[in-house]
């Protein structure tokens, strides 16, 4: 096909884009679908074994665990929020602000994973649960949990390194919009992300 | 660089109150969840009303956040049936990890 009959075509015959989007944004969607799938299988997998052991721990007491969790939940969506802003900031040109609520939404990230490793730590040393035994006899309650755990705070720690990459390159005149939009689509995967482990594998384990 | 004019990309329908709206009722419906595990509801009524929950709080993201409302409604399609679809395709197992305590020779 001639470059003329191209643009000319229309957009399903391989003319314009049929999604009227970059490939970058394109990229990072079909990336994050397939990504969620590889969650969908853990949590999958972790209520298979739940089901399965009809002696599964609830060993997440309300006060501290379950309180303590849901402000890990608060800082990973308020750094949602702050990423949105970035974005916004930077769709109106303002390189600076955008800047700056890229760097709000790495310390909101910095948090929730300092947060969560309290936690983690909290659990290996104090309660004695490691990824292959704990004390309540279900050794697929600490395989599930640090899996599934550990896969998204990876996610998060990729996150942040990832903004830092944007950050200096926006605060430097460098990168467009869309690339500040496309590192924003994969942190709020990473939100979306919690927003399933926290009530399925946190809430459904609580006690009071 | 910046020899060129920054790209404006305007979308009257989204700004900064939507985005705080979207953040608040993520917030709440967190807690109404939180509220949920505290008054410990029974598992069945819990798991449904949880998963609801974030199915729905997923939805806002992805809307609002993820842009994916304002985007043209082919990308929409794409992505999301087959995702979708592959996911309620791993219901299949539940069934068998049903059958798995019952098989259990007595300890």
């Amino acid at each position: 096909m001639s470059s003329q009959a191209t643009a000319t075509a229309t957009a399903w015959e391989g003319g314009r884009s049929p999604y009227a989007t970059n490939s970058k944004k394109f990229g990072m969607w079909l990336f994050i679908i397939s990504d969620a799938l590889t969650f969908s299988a853990l949590l999958f997998a972790y209520t298979y074994s739940r089901v399965s052991n009809p002696e599964w721990p609830k060993p997440f007491e309300f006060t501290p665990a379950i309180i303590f969790s849901s402000v890990m939940t608060f800082a990973l969506l308020s750094s949602s929020l702050t990423m949105v802003m970035a974005v916004h900031s930077m769709n109106k040109g303002d390189r600076a602000a955008a800047g700056k609520w890229i760097i709000a939404t790495m310390i909101a990230g910095a948090t929730f994973v300092g947060l969560h490793m309290t936690e983690w730590l909290k659990l290996i040393n104090e309660e004695h649960v490691t990824p292959f035994q704990n004390p309540w006899g279900v050794p697929l309650f600490g395989a599930t949990f640090f899996s599934i755990t550990g896969l998204h705070m990876t996610h998060v720690v990729i996150g942040i390194i990832y903004l830092g990459i944007i950050c200096q390159a926006v605060f430097r005149g460098k990168f467009k919009a869309e690339d500040v939009e496309v590192a924003g689509l994969y942190w709020h995967f990473v939100d979306l992300v919690w927003m399933f482990v926290f009530p399925l594998v946190y809430l459904m384990s609580a006690r009071v | 660089m910046s020899a060129h004019a920054e790209e404006i990309h305007e979308h009257p329908a989204v700004g900064i109150p939507t985005f705080i709206k979207v953040w608040v009722g993520l917030l709440v419906l967190t807690g109404v969840e939180v509220l949920l595990a505290y008054l410990q509801v029974p598992t069945l009524i819990m798991l449904t009303a949880l998963v609801g929950l974030s199915v729905i709080k997923g939805a806002m993201i992805i809307a609002y956040f993820m842009h994916l409302k304002f985007e043209r409604f082919s990308l929409f399609l794409t992505l999301f049936p087959m995702l979708i679809f592959c996911i309620l395709l791993m219901l299949i197992f539940l069934g068998d990890a049903t059958r798995i305590p019952v098989m259990r020779p007595p300890s």
